[in-house]
């Protein structure tokens, strides 16, 4: 391929690629997600591409792995194209019958469909199905319609526009300008306003400057940036080039971890596609702009997404944030300016170039504008990722898109914004997602991690998995965050185990205090949000820990005992069977007892122990009832006795 | 260099720019206490025992004053409820590691900081990173460094260097505020160069 040395000549080579392709030429783009990848896809591709050759269809059809589209609960995922029929959970067995009677027949395979569990009725296309339809997906939409290793499926839907009209219409002040209307604020946790940070920068008397993508996400259970970078590596590069323009940068970084492989591998084919083309290098598109990207590949520490730490672990040191009160986007890496985006927030600089800063804001709430992608884990019947604007509420991510929780269990709280963010209880569920609003109910946006919990969650114990999770993600140099996370952490530990006292509460509030007030970087200064949000809307449950030994929840190990209920055992020694430490005694027709010393708490006794009998029971804070006597253990069966 | 005039504890401090708000206080003789400062090695932050409290165009942050630099009218508080509050926690949280230390001892005095207040875990090194930094920045050796992180992070002798750098040094001895350094140097001297089993049979006889 040629460079592309004008906007019109892109203008032409889209076109060409455009007239190759037939519109109404079936297209079968199965997800190449990590996620899809997990469960099979790459095996169902493999099945399309020996089908379709089997059955001789090589040139009338198009086999494609494609992005993430975000259903990740019902992966594999496909979808045929023209007519954007979506299968889900496909197997390669599915395959032949697929081809034979959707792409030959053009009949629908109605058990591959989606089933509405709530009305019984199926869904045909992507956006029929509930998940998709209650979603605005400005960002994330173009993830299943392209081959994220091919800039030609880039290039035909439109990619690379916003880059040429910004390079042959507009100002660098002007593209600044339009960002800054746009009010689009950072996605990576803080909110801070895009354009603002740029404009800083931009300000900055130092010739050199640099720009960087944050893809260091490394929240428990957020993977929204991970998407994208695999899925759409083009669209970050135009918005990254689109932000090197606007700042007067020449140089950037894609800063990923390195437990992201495939969108390591998808970045840099990208980096090296976009190169060929003129799109990076230089004299961009003939514009005179010079722009190259570096891919970084991070180490794997929670603490580099902190964006001092990461400018450090970019020079080549221990990522460690630097203590100098002094904003990177004056002085960054090697102390130039640098502008450090997330992910999310440079995928959405495109779409502002070309549709315009109103179009974009026409999107959320008054403070935070635009559409937001949310990983929906945990307890939730519909796990992936949805992009919604802001300002929707929390209950309708939850139930309208997540399909709320599963097992008929009953919501508690969603946790947010990651090992600094907080939760968030069911009496706020009405609550509009937006940068202040979730702060304000002691969480954070953070990234966009949305962890679901239901009743069998114990709240302490989230607390505790999450001082837990930054005790090793600390950097550990200053006291107040790495000494103060130490201490919270013993504190929560004991309460798990039974071990709190009176003035516990107190203490952890007085460390939550001298963390937040005194850290040394934003790490520390948010690590008591998991456990100050917990006390602050689940104070009975840590009460309930400390006071009673008691673990409302049923969760906590240390507190619960599994006891056999006399008037409900039928002896069918099932438990009695599947206990790994051999603790249930009893027999054939005489009834089951749980000896507490032998016992391990493992819960299979209560996982086997079938429905229609319940007999196993959990319990916590009271004495497991002493065993009935002997004697009256024997079941006399009524039908034997006729 | 132009003169900057800002308020420390009411009184009306002159100092340069680019120079921190401890410095400026040091100059008049106001006392900030430090665990982490030393005045050959670059700004470190780490202990946070130096927070202060400081009005920027009337908001008050808590900050520290080894790195804040000092501006026009900025107003600082070196003393407050808030600050000794703080204090005495990170005294009693790093007297859980090393509860002997002088230094500690005599601010733990000063603030009423409670050695006992949390369980003793004596890994003695409180993480000034005082020889790490010194080694570095002043003999610029590197022979002692921080290894691993969060709440497991220590100081380490790198045995290579330290067998030809540090025999004939030892200047960071006396910068360790407790006895971790020593402890960690005759760690590596012990595990990496063990002595031969001649020299360790004269050991026995003398």
């Amino acid at each position: 391929m040629p460079r592309i040395n004008s906007t019109d000549e892109l203008e032409k080579v889209r076109q060409e690629i455009l007239s190759q392709r037939d519109p109404n030429k079936p297209c079968i783009s199965i997800c190449a997600g990590a996620g899809c990848l997990a469960s099979g896809a790459s095996e169902v591709i493999a099945a399309f591409k020996a089908e379709i050759e089997k059955q001789g269809l090589k040139t009338d059809v198009n086999t494609k792995g494609t992005g993430c589209p975000g259903f990740c609960e019902r992966g594999p995922v496909v979808v045929i194209y023209p007519e954007e029929i979506c299968y889900l959970q496909v197997k390669p067995e599915d395959v032949p019958e697929i081809v034979s009677q959707t792409i030959k027949e053009k009949k629908v395979v109605d058990r591959l469909l989606y089933l509405d569990p709530s009305t019984g009725e199926k869904a045909t296309h992507e956006s029929d199905i509930p998940f998709y339809k209650n979603q605005e997906r400005n960002i994330i939409g173009n993830n299943i319609k392209l081959d994220p290793k091919s800039v030609d499926d880039y290039l035909a839907l439109g990619g690379y526009s916003a880059l040429a009209k910004v390079l042959s219409r507009m100002t660098s002040e002007q593209v600044l300008e339009e960002v800054k209307k746009s009010n689009l604020r950072g996605r990576g946790g803080g909110g801070f306003p895009t354009g603002r940070k740029w404009e800083e920068s931009r300000n900055a008397p130092d010739e050199i400057k640099y720009v960087i993508v944050n893809a260091d996400e490394g929240d428990p259970g957020a993977f929204m940036d991970r998407a994208l970078l695999e899925g759409n590596p083009h669209s970050i590069l135009e918005g990254l080039t689109i932000g090197a323009y606007a700042i007067g940068s020449h140089e950037g970084y894609i800063y990923v971890r390195q437990e992201y492989p495939l969108a390591v591998e998808n970045v840099t084919i990208a980096i090296k596609q976009a190169e060929e083309y003129g799109f990076l290098g230089r004299n961009i598109l003939g514009s005179g702009f010079d722009f190259t990207i570096k891919v970084h590949q991070g180490a794997g520490a929670f603490v580099c997404g902190e964006s001092s730490a990461l400018m450090t672990a970019l020079e080549g040191r221990a990522g460690e944030p630097r203590p100098k009160y002094i904003h990177t986007a004056i002085k960054g890496v090697w102390d130039r300016p640098s502008v450090l985006n997330n992910v999310e927030t440079w995928a959405n600089v495109p779409l502002i170039i070309n549709k315009g800063a109103d179009w974009f804001a026409q999107f959320g709430t008054e403070r935070s504008k635009g559409t937001k992608i949310f990983s929906l884990v945990g307890k939730i019947t519909n796990t992936g990722l949805v992009e919604v604007p802001m300002g929707m509420t929390l209950r309708d991510i939850i139930y309208k898109i997540g399909g709320g929780i599963p097992g008929g269990k009953k919501f508690k709280a969603v946790q947010t914004g990651g090992p600094s963010g907080g939760c968030i209880p069911e009496e706020l569920l009405d609550l509009e997602v937006g940068f202040d609003e979730l702060t304000k109910a002691g969480s954070m946006m953070g990234s966009g991690g949305m962890i679901i919990m239901d009743e069998d969650t114990c709240m302490v114990d989230v607390a505790r998995y999450f001082l837990d999770f930054l005790t090793d993600e600390s950097c550990g140099k200053c006291v107040p965050c790495r000494e103060g996370i130490r201490q919270m952490l013993k504190i929560l530990t004991h309460f798990t185990k039974g071990k709190g006292k009176e003035g516990d509460i107190e203490l952890l509030e007085e460390l939550a205090e001298v963390a937040s007030d005194a850290s040394l970087c934003a790490l520390g200064r948010s690590a008591p949000n998991p456990v100050l949000s917990t006390l602050r809307y689940f104070r009975d449950e840590y009460e309930a820990h400390i006071k009673e030994k008691r673990c409302p929840a049923l969760s906590c190990k240390e507190l619960i005992s599994y006891h056999i209920d006399p008037d409900k055992c039928q002896a069918c020694m099932i438990c009695l069977r599947k206990c790994p430490s051999e603790a249930i005694g009893g027999g054939k027709n005489q009834i089951h007892v749980i000896e507490q010393e032998k016992c391990t708490k493992c819960g299979t006794c209560f996982e086997v122990c079938p429905p229609r009998f319940g007999a196993v029971k959990k319990i916590s804070g009271e004495p497991v009832p002493s065993p009935i006597p002997e004697e009256a253990r024997i079941i006399v069966r009524e039908s034997k006795q006729k | 260099m132009s003169e900057i005039l800002l308020q420390i504890d009411g009184r009306e401090v002159e100092a340069k720019e680019g120079m921190t708000i401890l410095e400026a206080a040091q100059n008049v003789g106001i006392v900030i206490p430090t665990l982490c400062h030393h005045e050959k090695l670059e700004p470190y932050g780490a202990c946070r025992i130096c927070t202060v409290e400081a009005e920027i165009r009337g908001w008050t942050k808590l900050v520290a004053a080894c790195l804040y630099p000092v501006e026009q009218n900025l107003v600082v508080r070196t003393r407050s409820e808030k600050i000794d509050k703080t204090r005495k926690m990170i005294l009693e949280l790093l007297l859980a590691h090393a509860p002997d230390a002088w230094d500690l001892q005599d601010l733990a005095k000063e603030y009423g900081a409670d050695k006992d207040r949390f369980e003793k875990e004596a890994s003695f090194c409180i993480h000034c990173g005082l020889c790490v930094r010194y080694c570095a920045e002043v003999k610029k050796k590197n022979a002692v460094g921080f290894v691993d992180r969060g709440t497991r992070r220590e100081i380490s002798f790198i045995p290579e260097i330290a067998s030809k750098e540090c025999w004939n040094c030892k200047e960071c001895f006396p910068l360790c505020p407790t006895s971790a350094l020593q402890a960690a140097y005759v760690l590596v001297e012990a595990l990496a160069f063990p002595k031969s089993s001649f020299e360790s049979e004269l050991d026995l006889k003398g």
